[in-house]
């Protein structure tokens, strides 16, 4: 079957088996394997990336229901050569480690910044609880969110 | 020309991030080859069961597929996977099962398609006839005379037993006031690293040669094991680690996949690749701990321990994996922890058990040691009705006996547990949140406060600790290119942990260059000189002080350089701004980069002096860094629902000497975490038939940001004199002190109903079953 849909912006279409899982339509097809995988069962968060705006796992996600949709994956954050707010985040507050959880950590962080400006610790703590790190612990994530709500606050002028 | 300033002690980002966080980094299953074939691993369903037959033909004729492969077909074409850890029984470890197999999810056929979809399909196809046998998952019943064995050839379930007598055990044990006696149980937990993990193999054919892209943390260590499974020269086997996702000693291994998917690609000529999938990764990954230890410890009513005496049951899984029989003596010879404890005697009995092999987790054998140790403090404490910290007190190693000789025969290199202790306490007030507890109490709330003064061996070490295939040396070469530009070349291979970051802040400060001017390379055997890897905290401790001894040649070699072009002796000259200058006074300085034109040029200015600027150097230590700490934890035990929840979670480590204050910190929190885990959450569990009964992350509760607390930061630095950093390594720290400041945190909360101890994860149901048993009695 065909897909057309636009991936950070570019858009595209391919011949695809139906079965076949967004995330590996990613990964495979289009050739973006900053997309992870990390279990296959939407429990982990490592595939996350934002469908037509709003956070979702793409292990579970089959390509064919992305026809028409936009998708931005965490190789569409950075825009006119500058990071994006969450990625200067996680950089400047060593929100990672091993780096293997972080695009799907950023990608529902992003989700939760466009609902909400000012967010509590509390707040993204439940907001990214589909997300599992290994390595940092959470403490620094938090901070790097909160660092990248600052920023995008300062930008808006709020 | 602007200043350069030191980097080391500073806060400096990360230089591995960018690309991390761009998505651009290059994990297993990011590297492309063009036609490389998907293996898929068909795996037993079975604890132990005998395989009559395998019926491939269906998956044979699949769409897709190029090869499918069994036990049988691999019979005297590779070799099996090494345990290289002493044991009494070591059995043969097959790539694919023969004959039997032994745990859920051991491996049994694997099938190579022209994708991932169609070798899964093909996979489904294939039919095994099994005659199911009764398994043993206990590890106490695994000895019994009616039990299951696993390898027959042995007669019983035994790997082997360790005996560590001491007559004086049995000495204190008549002079004490008491004895206090408790069994205790460390888990089977999963390391869970998020990438799973994944190899890509391609062979050669016109040069026999193989390259192999694993997600590994000891390259070096695996490109041996890999020759010698394969029959190939190690000449002719390059490993390369790209990015890995976190390996927690899951990743210190060799594992059947590494082997087979090398094997498929040098017989298809095509490369091959296999990708874990997560189910497989808690079935088939090493798994950690798995230990039940009986104590008894005399001691006197004021506190004083006067010895520990232990037996292990040591659950080792199906099979041996690299180091499986390896890993309980450190909880054997840690379990005296900080104190001067007399004497101690342990036996340890190492089981066959019908599950996944155990191995090294994040502390391997230390968090056991320091969960006996501690939970030892707080039920002598309990016992005498003294207070915990007291008890700690009394006990301590005080900071004048450093170098301390344990009474294992350990030598302690430095410390200062006291420092630690009292820090932490002033940090979280003790006494009023003794007060406080009391308070709360009368309002029907359980507060409970918990204390853990832990102590681990890092940077094993002298060689003759470790298993020979595995030693503990570590190595480095330094470069300094004709721009002058610094390349460091690392026998350790970093996962997450930033060497790529420290490196590069010792080595600029080293030859006061930019951070920038510096790239450290690692986990590639083609580039890299042979190393051993990153494990058991000791990147920095060992694999830095090679690094150091090889900047401090080239150091050399540069002043004699310039000490000719400045006409001053070498020993007075020093490297600042990207100048050698007069120590005494640096405005008296030549550009570095004339005096490395000089080393490279047509003429060296010292006759049969080499040209160039490289170093390699290997570190042997010569003796183990003992890092330490004390955390605390409140907490509050709701009665209702035994839900546990943070109030404060306080952890002052003292790793000595620090090189990247929010490296340490990362690396701290994420120890805690773990620690923490295995405390409240974690454990993998497989019911009474051996059945994995935890085989997706639904199941298995690795924690999410919402089950952890805000972690409360401070150290004290007591440098190790075994290094000319003074570091001692972090890597593990935080998951030694953490499991047991959180039980006996959540113990002390439960001391109103007179409850003692509960075996981890203490998770709501078993917390909220102590309250009503109590409210029963």
């Amino acid at each position: 079957m065909r897909v057309n849909l636009t991936i950070n912006g570019h858009p595209r279409g391919d011949e695809i088996e139906p079965r076949l899982l967004l995330v590996h339509y990613l990964r495979d097809v289009a050739g973006l394997t900053g997309t992870h995988v990390g279990c296959e069962t939407t429990l982990c968060g490592a595939c996350t990336v934002l469908l037509d705006g709003k956070a979702v796992k793409s292990c579970t996600v089959l390509a064919a229901q992305a026809d028409g949709a936009s998708v931005t994956t965490v190789e569409g954050l950075a825009k006119d050569g500058g990071l994006h707010p969450i990625q200067e985040g996680f950089w400047e507050e060593h929100g990672l480690q091993c780096g293997y959880c972080t695009p799907g950590m950023m990608m529902a962080a992003v989700d939760l910044l466009s609902r909400t400006t000012n967010p509590s610790e509390d707040e993204i703590r439940h907001a990214l609880e589909g997300n599992l790190c290994r390595c940092t612990g959470y403490q620094h994530i938090i901070k790097a969110v909160q660092y990248a709500a600052e920023k995008m606050r300062a930008a808006a002028g709020r | 020309m602007a200043v350069v300033p030191k980097f080391v002690g500073a806060r400096i980002k990360r230089r591995e991030d960018p690309r991390l966080i761009s998505g651009t980094a290059t994990y297993v299953d990011d590297v492309r080859l063009p036609g490389t074939l998907s293996a898929v691993v068909l795996r037993s369903p079975h604890p132990h069961a005998r395989i009559n037959s395998i019926d491939a033909a269906a998956a044979r004729s699949a769409p897709g597929v190029v090869a499918v492969l069994t036990g049988e077909e691999l019979k005297g074409k590779v070799g099996g996977i090494p345990c290289v850890a002493p044991a009494e029984h070591i059995p043969f470890h097959p790539l694919l099962a023969q004959g039997k197999v032994r745990f859920v999810g051991e491996s049994v056929a694997v099938v190579v398609a022209t994708d991932a979809y169609k070798a899964q399909d093909a996979a489904d196809l294939i039919e095994v006839d099994y005659d199911p046998l009764n398994a043993v998952s206990d590890p106490e019943q695994a000895l019994a005379d009616d039990a299951p064995i696993l390898h027959e050839e042995f007669g019983n379930n035994l790997v082997t037993r360790a005996l560590i007598p001491n007559p004086a055990v049995d000495e204190a044990m008549a002079k004490a006031d008491r004895v206090v006696k408790f069994r205790i149980k460390n888990q089977r937990l999963a390391p869970v690293p998020m990438e799973p993990r994944g190899v890509l193999a391609q062979w050669h054919q016109a040069n026999g040669q193989l390259t192999v892209w694993t997600s590994t943390q000891i390259p070096h260590l695996l490109r041996s094991a890999l020759a010698a499974v394969l029959s190939l020269p190690e000449n002719r086997v390059r490993v390369i680690a790209p990015e890995v996702g976190g390996g927690f000693g899951a990743k210190l291994n060799f594992y059947r996949e590494e082997a087979l998917i090398a094997h498929l690609s040098r017989m298809l000529g095509q490369p091959v690749k296999w990708i874990e999938r997560r189910r497989e990764n808690l079935a088939t990954t090493t798994h950690g701990r798995d230990q039940i230890t009986y104590l008894e410890v005399p001691v006197k009513n004021d506190g004083t321990v006067l010895a520990i005496k232990a037996k292990f049951i040591c659950d080792m899984g199906a099979y041996l994996q690299l180091l499986t029989p390896a890993i309980p003596g450190f909880s054997g010879l840690m379990m005296t922890g900080c104190y001067k404890i007399p004497a101690m005697s342990f036996e340890q009995v190492m089981v066959f058990t019908n599950k996944m092999a155990t191995d090294a987790y994040r502390g391997a054998g230390r968090p056991e040691a320091a969960y006996i140790a501690e939970r030892t403090m707080d039920m002598v404490a309990a016992e005498l009705g003294l207070d915990p910290v007291a008890v700690r007190r009394r006990n301590f190693i005080p900071k004048e006996a450093f170098p301390y000789v344990t009474c294992a025969g350990l030598v302690y290199d430095s410390g200062d547990y006291d420092a630690a202790l009292t820090k932490a306490l002033e940090i979280v007030d003790y006494p009023k949140a003794r007060a406080e507890q009391a308070e709360a109490l009368k309002h029907g709330r359980y507060i409970g406060i918990g204390v853990a003064s832990y102590v681990e061996i890092c940077g094993i070490g002298p060689s003759v600790m470790l298993p020979p295939k595995v030693p503990g040396w570590e190595s480095a070469t330094v470069r300094m290119e004709p721009d002058s530009r610094v390349t460091v070349l690392t026998g350790i291979s970093p996962h997450g942990q930033g060497q790529e970051t420290t490196f590069a802040q010792m080595a600029a400060d080293a030859f006061g260059v930019d951070i920038d001017d510096v790239t450290v390379v690692h986990g590639d055997t083609a580039i890299v000189q042979y190393g051993v890897g990153t494990f058991g905290s000791r990147g920095l401790s060992v694999g830095g002080t090679a690094l150091m001894m090889s900047v401090g040649k080239l150091q050399d070699k540069l002043k004699k350089i310039a000490s000719t072009m400045m006409e001053a002796p070498p020993d007075q000259l020093t490297f600042t701004n990207r100048t050698v200058a007069l120590q005494s006074d640096t405005t008296k300085a030549i550009p570095l980069q004339a005096v490395v034109d000089a080393a490279y040029g047509w003429k060296m200015p010292i006759p049969g002096m080499e040209p160039g600027l490289d170093a390699t150097s290997v570190f042997e230590p010569s003796g183990c860094t003992f890092p330490f700490g004390t955390h605390v934890a409140v907490v509050e035990v709701d009665p209702e629902t035994g839900v546990v929840k943070f109030l404060r979670y306080v952890a002052v480590d003292d790793c000595g000497n620090i090189i990247s204050p929010l490296l340490v910190a990362g690396q701290v929190h994420g120890g805690i975490a773990q620690g923490i885990a295995q405390a409240l959450y974690e454990e993998v569990v497989y019911d009474e038939n051996g059945q994995l009964v935890t085989a997706t992350l639904m199941d298995y509760a690795a924690p999410r940001a919402q089950m952890l607390p805000h972690y409360e930061l401070a150290h004290t630095v007591t440098p190790s004199p075994l290094n000319p950093m003074g570091v001692k390594g972090v890597g593990e720290a935080g998951t030694i002190g953490s499991t047991p400041c959180m039980v006996n945190a959540v113990m002390d909360a439960l001391k109103p109903l007179g409850v003692r101890h509960i075996d981890m994860p203490l998770r709501p149901e078993k917390l909220w079953r102590a309250f009503k048993d109590a409210k029963k009695a």
